[in-house]
């Protein structure tokens, strides 16, 4: 499956518009904000290749931000978004990631792991992160 | 003496007694107390932090364990069951009686990779997920599907020719016997048995498939596999070392046995056969 056919890249200029700025709310989930930020990149976003992504895949929009602070993205430094649920996921030494969906198969790329995760959910949503 | 089969050895009555029991634990609300342990350390278990159940050289340790706890919850509920293994040197393929009706149910169909045949099946009412990772409730699988294909015969051979049990950091990045053996780098013989089956088995919820168990318990024969091998080896770490489990020290959650204690299985159970 080529996925550049299936891929939409959402630019930079979008993102800077301020359309994915994550908020984790109460309930312990992150979802896309719209209340206002309380976690926010940790440097500016994107401006590495590669750092930050927000693209649909497979009609799952799937986001991921290097992060810093608190919260389970804070061992990893990073967090990625499925649909606006925080997929839980890991650096390994080497520096590839696993996920809590793909948890014994290495990626090289947080997006890498993200397109995995959305495969392997074959259109489920992730469950809300416990606290 | 209770001894550990090969799962394509059982009768009939053995595999129902298998199922019947773990149906049972799992109607008790036990069985996913099993599934939310393992998880709860597989999402703790780091490189650079404390680590116990996986990606450390008490990996080993912390499943024999955890396998042990299991089959006495089992054994509670009908008494002459034991924990059956899973030789994926031999029994490679979806056709095989493991995934038949009357013993775990067959591949995944359809959308979501719902298995829907064979006991463990969520039509059946008896095994609906509640400790999960999304919203799917019930089982699913993709066996061969993952990219990955089953370690083979000299693939293990090689594995258990590594002489040295495990060597620092004690991590995924680790060379040595447990670390090839988990797979986090090298041959890799456990990590893709996982990725094999695929659905529930690729997540940190894996027991929720019920072969899991059958898997770890072939691991763990693979241990005294290594034991046999190599009788000047041991478990290392001997000496306490940050993050990581070292020979005398006790294992969470249980806080009550140290690899040291769990090194000989033949204290425990025996296997029909060594490999
Ligand atoms: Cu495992």
């Amino acid at each position: 499956m080529s996925e550049s056919t299936t891929t939409t890249e959402i630019t930079r200029r979008r993102m800077l518009q301020g359309t994915v700025v994550a908020t984790a709310v109460a309930a312990g989930t992150v979802v896309l904000g719209l209340t206002g930020p309380t976690v926010t990149p940790a440097s500016g976003a994107d401006t590495e290749s590669g750092d930050s992504f927000d693209e649909v895949f497979r009609n799952r929009r799937i986001q991921g931000m290097p992060m810093s602070g608190e919260g389970h993205h804070a061992m990893s430094g990073y967090m990625v978004l499925i649909d606006g649920r925080e997929l839980h996921m890991m650096r390994n030494a080497d520096g590839t990631w696993i996920s809590v969906i793909n948890h014994y198969q290495t990626f090289a790329t947080p997006r890498a792991l993200a397109r995995a995760a959305v495969n392997s959910l074959d259109g489920a949503d992730l469950a809300p992160l416990a606290a | 003496m209770a001894v550990r089969k090969n799962q394509a050895t059982l009768t009939a009555a053995e595999k129902r007694a298998f199922v019947n029991a773990v149906l049972e634990l799992k109607r008790r609300g036990t069985y996913d107390a099993f599934v939310s342990t393992h998880n709860d350390f597989i999402m703790s278990d780091t490189d650079t932090t404390e680590r116990t159940g996986h990606r450390a050289p008490s990996f080993l340790p912390w499943h024999r364990s955890f396998l042990l706890r299991f089959e006495r919850a089992l054994q509670a509920i009908d008494a002459t069951v034991t924990l059956p293994y899973w030789d994926w040197t031999t029994d490679r393929t979806p056709n095989s009686s493991l995934w038949g009706p009357d013993f775990l149910g067959g591949d995944g169909t359809g959308t979501g990779g719902r298995v829907a045949t064979g006991p463990f099946a969520q039509s059946g009412g008896n095994w609906t997920l509640t400790v999960r990772p999304d919203t799917r409730n019930y089982l699913t699988r993709e066996l061969g599907q993952g990219g990955e294909s089953l370690p083979t015969r000299a693939d293990v051979d090689a594995v258990l020719a590594i002489a040295t049990y495990d060597a620092a950091p004690f991590n995924s990045s680790s060379s040595g016997f447990r670390n090839n053996l988990e797979g986090w780098t090298g041959i890799n013989l456990h990590n893709r048995v996982h990725v094999w089956v695929g659905g529930n088995m690729s997540t940190g919820m894996s027991p929720n498939d019920p072969v899991f168990w059958m898997h770890h318990c072939m691991i763990d024969r693979l241990w005294a596999g290594w034991q046999s091998r190599h009788p000047g080896q041991g478990y290392q770490p001997v000496r306490r070392t940050r993050n990581v489990v070292a020979l005398n020290d006790t294992m969470k959650p249980w806080n009550d046995v140290t690899p040291a204690d769990l090194l000989d299985h033949t204290k425990f159970y025996t296997y029909d056969s060594a490999y």
